[in-house]
């Protein structure tokens, strides 16, 4: 659908973490909810003091509710953590080309730290036929792996420094399912993370699509604010594309990393 | 009462309504169709337009500031062949009037590119002298007077019967002085301002936000700028003018009007609130009912000063 401007009630605007700065709102917005699609975004006013929206990804969506997990950055997203339930929140969307999920097959959904929520709609649609590789810093920043044991997938977690799960990044864990057979695999993450990952795909062949991350000002494709680059089809030249509304979610053979 | 008559007119081409929507901020003018069509505004200005396609700058391309933003997007266009060819057809299928915002490195750029659109039959064309995100960007020709002067004439040659708008850059000692310029070269009409040049630097990692390193402030933290130099321009010229930069309200665009703006572009609001040219223009109305005028026109140049 196209993007809409809408008022969302909050239902529900709790802090995830103990000690950490990462919440999750519920949204009442029946409209925008019921047109959204895995992988797509929201723009969201933070009210005064701020001239742009923040983008935030869809974690979770049914028929009525968007679901939305955020981390507290900055000026915006501290706004958003101070928003009373039962207010109002301000929304444009839903934006952009999300995840394509594969009719069939097997699906890898590799998340790093905050990037693992966009993943969390996909995996409610594959249920059993998904496997979440999700990997933190250390123990403390451990979390949100409910979400996808919810919706029936199974989940590996990883840490950098050994503190909790497997010790390693999350590259190593795809790396071993690849290497057992083949996936359609979901990238969201860190940069690093999600450029690194995208070779290991490269390596063994696996299909593999990135959710990508770049600073906002319209959120609809006007501005040309959000580019990235992305390698011309049938030839070996580069252009820029819009993160907004070409993607966030891009072919990660597509993208000059 | 009857109903406020809204048209205004650029030199010699009736805008529906004051409302613009200003180059760079709203594409060609498809992006934003969920919300408004371009037959619901007076003119849209579409994304400033070079001879070849250019890719523009490295990201990061945005930063917010305190009530605006600093933009550093370098000119990124298909170029004029696509514009030509693609979207003005569409635009005029839509009942846009177009302003054709053009930019390039040299004089002879310039006037090619003008002479493409002018051909084309856009219903104005804005020649961008102040595009502070690529080193050739046109701002060489825009700060002294004597060079807004010779490309304004330069240009003027190629536009036919298209009237020329001369965009004037903010980042100027005299304001007076460069609209002057442009009149002297033969401007039709002046738009102002374009960004002013500004900085952000990120504390944690002592490096700019931009990539560009330097971009141009846009959003209410420019719009007093705006206000002043709109002011001047009118006092200095008589020319009409699209008075721009800040403008986020119904009664941001009445007090443009009231410094000497005929018709008034919005931009960065849309950032934020992508029906302000809508509710800007119907406050407007709203606002010249309330106060019984009749004619919108009335309130250009109507400070008491
Ligand atoms: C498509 C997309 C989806 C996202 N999804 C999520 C999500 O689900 N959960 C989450 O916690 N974060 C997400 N982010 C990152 C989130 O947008 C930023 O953390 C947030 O904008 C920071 O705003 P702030 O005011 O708190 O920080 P400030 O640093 O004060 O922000 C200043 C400006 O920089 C921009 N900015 C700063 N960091 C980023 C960033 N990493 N990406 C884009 N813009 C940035 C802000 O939007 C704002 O315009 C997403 C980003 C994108 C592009
Ligand atoms: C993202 C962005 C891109 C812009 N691109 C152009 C451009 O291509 N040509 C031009 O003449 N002005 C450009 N401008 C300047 C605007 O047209 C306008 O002069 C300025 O932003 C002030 O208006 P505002 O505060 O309402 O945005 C751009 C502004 C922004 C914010
Ligand atoms: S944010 Fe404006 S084009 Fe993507």
């Amino acid at each position: 659908m196209n993007p809409i401007l809408a008022k969302g009630k909050i239902l529900s605007n709790r802090l995830l973490l103990e000690g950490g700065l990462l919440y999750e709102m519920k949204i009442l917005t029946p409209e925008m909810a019921a047109g959204a699609l895995p992988g797509q975004f929201v723009q969201v006013d933070c009210g005064e003091g701020t001239s742009l929206r923040r983008p935030i990804s869809i974690c979770d969506c049914d028929d009525i509710t968007l679901t939305l997990c955020y981390d507290v950055r900055g000026k915006g997203t501290l706004a958003m953590a101070k928003m009373p339930v039962g207010g109002e929140i301000d929304l444009l969307g839903p934006i952009g080309r999300g995840f394509e999920i594969p009719e069939q097959g097997r699906v890898l959904l590799v998340g790093g730290g905050i990037g693992i929520y966009p993943l969390v709609k996909p995996a409610s649609l594959l249920g059993g036929r998904a496997k979440a590789l999700l990997g933190f810093r250390n123990a403390s920043l451990v979390n949100g792996v409910e979400y996808f044991t919810d919706y029936g997938a199974e989940a590996l977690v990883c840490t950098d420094d050994g503190s909790y799960g497997v010790h390693g990044f999350v590259t190593s864990l795809l790396e071993e399912e690849l290497k057992a057979g083949d996936a359609t695999v979901l990238i969201c993450g860190p940069m690093p993370m999600m450029k690194a990952a995208a070779a290991v795909c490269a390596k063994y062949g696996a299909a593999a699509q990135v959710s990508l991350e770049e600073r906002m000002g319209c959120g609809v494709g006007a501005c040309l604010a959000c580019v990235c680059k992305i390698k011309v089809k049938d030839g070996d030249g580069e252009k820029h594309a819009r993160v907004c509304v070409d993607g966030p979610v891009f072919d990660a053979s597509e993208v000059v990393w | 009462m009857a109903k406020v008559d809204m048209s205004v007119n650029i030199a010699g081409v009736t805008l529906r309504n004051p409302v613009v929507t200003v180059s760079g901020a709203c594409g060609f003018g498809e992006e934003y169709k969920p919300f408004y069509t371009t037959a619901d505004i007076g003119a849209i200005a579409v994304k400033g337009t070079t001879l070849l396609p250019r890719l523009g700058n490295a990201v990061p391309r945005i930063a917010e500031t305190p009530a605006g933003i600093l933009n550093s997007i370098g000119l990124q266009n298909p170029g004029v062949d696509v514009f030509v060819t693609r979207e003005l057809p569409r635009l005029r299928e839509e009942g846009a009037c177009v302003i054709a915002n053009i930019a390039g490195s040299t004089l002879e750029d310039y006037q090619a590119v003008a002479e493409r659109v002018a051909d084309a039959g856009v219903d104005l064309i804005e020649m961008n002298i102040s595009c502070p995100n690529v080193k050739e960007g046109g701002v060489a020709f825009g700060v002294i007077p004597a060079m807004v002067e010779k490309i304004t004439a330069a240009v003027k040659e190629k536009c036919g019967k298209v009237p020329l708008i001369v965009k004037l850059s903010p980042n100027v000692a005299d304001i007076a002085e460069n609209a002057r310029a442009a009149q002297a070269g033969g401007a039709d009409a002046l738009s102002l301002i374009n960004t002013l040049i500004g900085m952000r630097i990120d504390i944690k990692s002592r490096k700019p936000i931009l990539a560009n390193k330097i971009g141009g402030l846009s959003g209410p933290a420019v719009f007093p700028v705006a206000v002043r130099m709109v002011w001047q321009a009118k006092k200095a010229t008589g020319l009409p003018i699209i008075g721009m930069g800040g403008v986020a309200t119904a009664e941001d665009a009445i007090e443009i009007m009231m410094a000497g703006a005929d018709a008034v572009g919005v931009g960065t609001a849309m950032f934020k609130n992508p029906m302000a040219p809508i509710e800007i223009r119907d406050g407007i109305e709203r606002w010249c009912e309330e106060h019984g005028i009749a004619d919108v026109k009335e309130i250009t140049g109507s400070v008491i000063d």
